[in-house]
């Protein structure tokens, strides 16, 4: 019990020290660009209604979705068709270096072009800089099944879509997860990005807005909402990740323990 | 072996340029919004005799230098105090993992407010975000610390900071070089974002002008420069890591005995 109580106390400790001390620091705060931690907790529940969170959050939520979504789809099916033909992977490998190398956002120009300034274009900027560090990983990840199951898995006659299900993918699911988790992030500042650009709705559209029109605690709830949503995410994916790759972690730590 | 492959990427590369002359001559895409690559290649050829892409280019590297560094300075000073103090992990883990994930771009308006254009606010959204990369290499790094070698050094009598420059630096240094590399990779994206969309000067913003001019090769050709520099990036943090670890067991390869 007191150990729980050490635990709790060592998780909450300091994220109330710093809530606290930025509550005391910008208590008096005159500064417009920083205004008092308390107008701005006033502020969220005025701005961040449901309507709002209705018009603007989901659709941000529901974009990166689809676009994740696309990513991981197409990168994984890509990248295990590269992943398993070495005469392939040499051919490519050139080509895929660059387009990682080029940096997502400076996409959005681009798409735009084609795509125009809809939901198409946001869809399609996330899904095309998440797909990269899918891609990648994955290739990575088929390349290095191990060659004694791959042996074993012919010599018992397991071949197409069981031997992909249970022998490629599975043994490449942990390097996927990596690929995933980067594409994660880089989703979210795509997701923003180009609603900042050209939009009609949207989280990152709102926070210009109100940067703006100088609603600054408004905008200050925005970066404090965009915050909360990286958080969420990233412990969702925490979630899958842990359920989905149960088997690997345990198989890590009991080689561990028994070296 | 190896030269097929060279031979074979090569060839990859040169049927992508070739996809890219051919598809818009046929017309398979408009051309006006996916020129043919012998455009883009002379309006790359333009822009290199421009000084202003000269002094764009430089900017940008810049601001990417100068993130890097003090994220990189950062990340490895705090996280080192983090792991030796004791207790200090336990009671900043949860402020760590709630930090990260906040997307930098959070900060845009925030940095367009405080120092506008400037040079400043690239390097705020840059430093933020390879900040945490650093960070959590160096954390899992010194936890990588061997318990015996620990205790050895410590037997000997060596002191706190001689056992973090002689134990614990060695064995937290590939972690922390691989932290860098990706933050390299991480901080050329946040330069080229915050160029592109606050309007700080550097290749970021040519790219917002020539896409608001209508100028499609230019953008194409710009496009085309930021990836070399990411991919040149990717290849110098490579090299220094080699470098760097030329002792390790990782780059020397394992010793057949």
């Amino acid at each position: 019990m007191s150990r729980l109580l050490l635990r709790g106390s060592f998780v909450l400790a300091l994220p109330a020290l710093l809530v606290a001390g930025w509550w005391v620091a910008s208590d008096g705060s005159t500064d417009v660009y920083w205004p008092p931690l308390r107008t701005i907790l006033k502020t969220f529940p005025d701005v961040w209604t449901a309507d709002r969170l209705q018009d603007d959050v989901l659709p941000s939520v529901l974009r990166l979705t689809g676009g994740y979504a696309l990513a991981a789809v197409v990168g994984v099916a890509l990248g295990t068709v590269i992943g398993s033909y070495r005469r392939v992977r040499a051919v490519c490998e050139p080509v895929l270096e660059f387009l990682r190398a080029v940096p997502p956002p400076v996409l959005v120009p681009v798409i735009m072009l084609f795509a125009g300034i809809g939901d198409t274009m946001k869809v399609t900027v996330i899904a095309s800089g998440c797909v990269w560090p899918i891609l990648l990983n994955t290739v990575e990840g088929v390349r290095a099944v191990d060659p004694v199951m791959a042996e074993t898995a012919r010599s018992y006659g397991i071949t197409g879509s069981a031997r992909l299900r249970n022998i490629v993918l599975r043994s490449a699911s942990p390097q996927i997860f990596a690929g995933l988790r980067q594409a994660l992030s880089i989703g979210i500042i795509l997701m923003v990005i180009s609603e900042m650009f050209a939009a009609s709705n949207g989280l990152g559209f709102t926070i210009v807005q109100f940067q703006r029109g100088f609603a600054i605690p408004d905008m200050w709830t925005g970066i404090l909402l965009l915050g909360l949503l990286g958080f969420l995410l990233s412990v969702v994916f925490q979630l899958v990740e842990r359920r989905v790759l149960g088997w690997y972690h345990g198989l890590r730590a009991s080689t561990r323990r028994s070296p | 072996m190896r030269g097929v492959n060279a031979a074979l990427g090569a060839a990859g590369l040169a049927a992508f340029l070739a996809l890219g002359e051919v598809v818009p001559r046929l017309g398979l895409v408009k051309d006006d919004y996916f020129p043919p690559t012998s455009r883009i290649a002379d309006a790359l050829g333009g822009e290199l005799t421009d000084g202003a892409f000269w002094s764009a280019l430089g900017d940008t590297l810049t601001g990417w230098a100068l993130g890097l560094a003090i994220a990189a300075c950062a990340g490895i000073v705090v996280g080192v105090v983090i792991s030796v103090v004791p207790h200090l992990r336990e009671a900043t883990a949860s402020t760590i993992e709630f930090l990260r994930p906040i997307p930098s771009v959070a900060l845009i308006p925030l940095a367009v407010l405080l120092y506008g254009t400037e040079l400043r606010s690239v390097l705020l959204l840059v430093v933020y975000a390879s900040f945490w990369q650093v960070l959590i290499q160096t954390l899992y790094g010194v936890q990588d610390l061997d318990p015996v070698a620990d205790e050895t050094a410590r037997s000997y009598g060596l002191g706190t900071w001689a056992r973090i420059r002689h134990v614990l630096w060695p064995t937290a240094l590939p972690y922390v070089m691989t932290g860098v590399r990706l933050a390299a990779a991480v901080a050329l994206i946040l330069a080229v974002t915050a160029e592109l969309v606050i309007g700080a000067p550097g290749l970021g913003a040519r790219i917002a002008v020539a896409q608001t001019s209508q100028a499609v090769p230019d953008m194409y050709a710009l496009i085309v420069v930021t990836g070399l520099l990411g991919l040149l990036i990717n290849v110098g943090a490579r090299s220094v890591e080699r470098r760097a670890l030329a002792w390790h067991q990782s780059v020397r390869g394992e010793v057949a005995v």
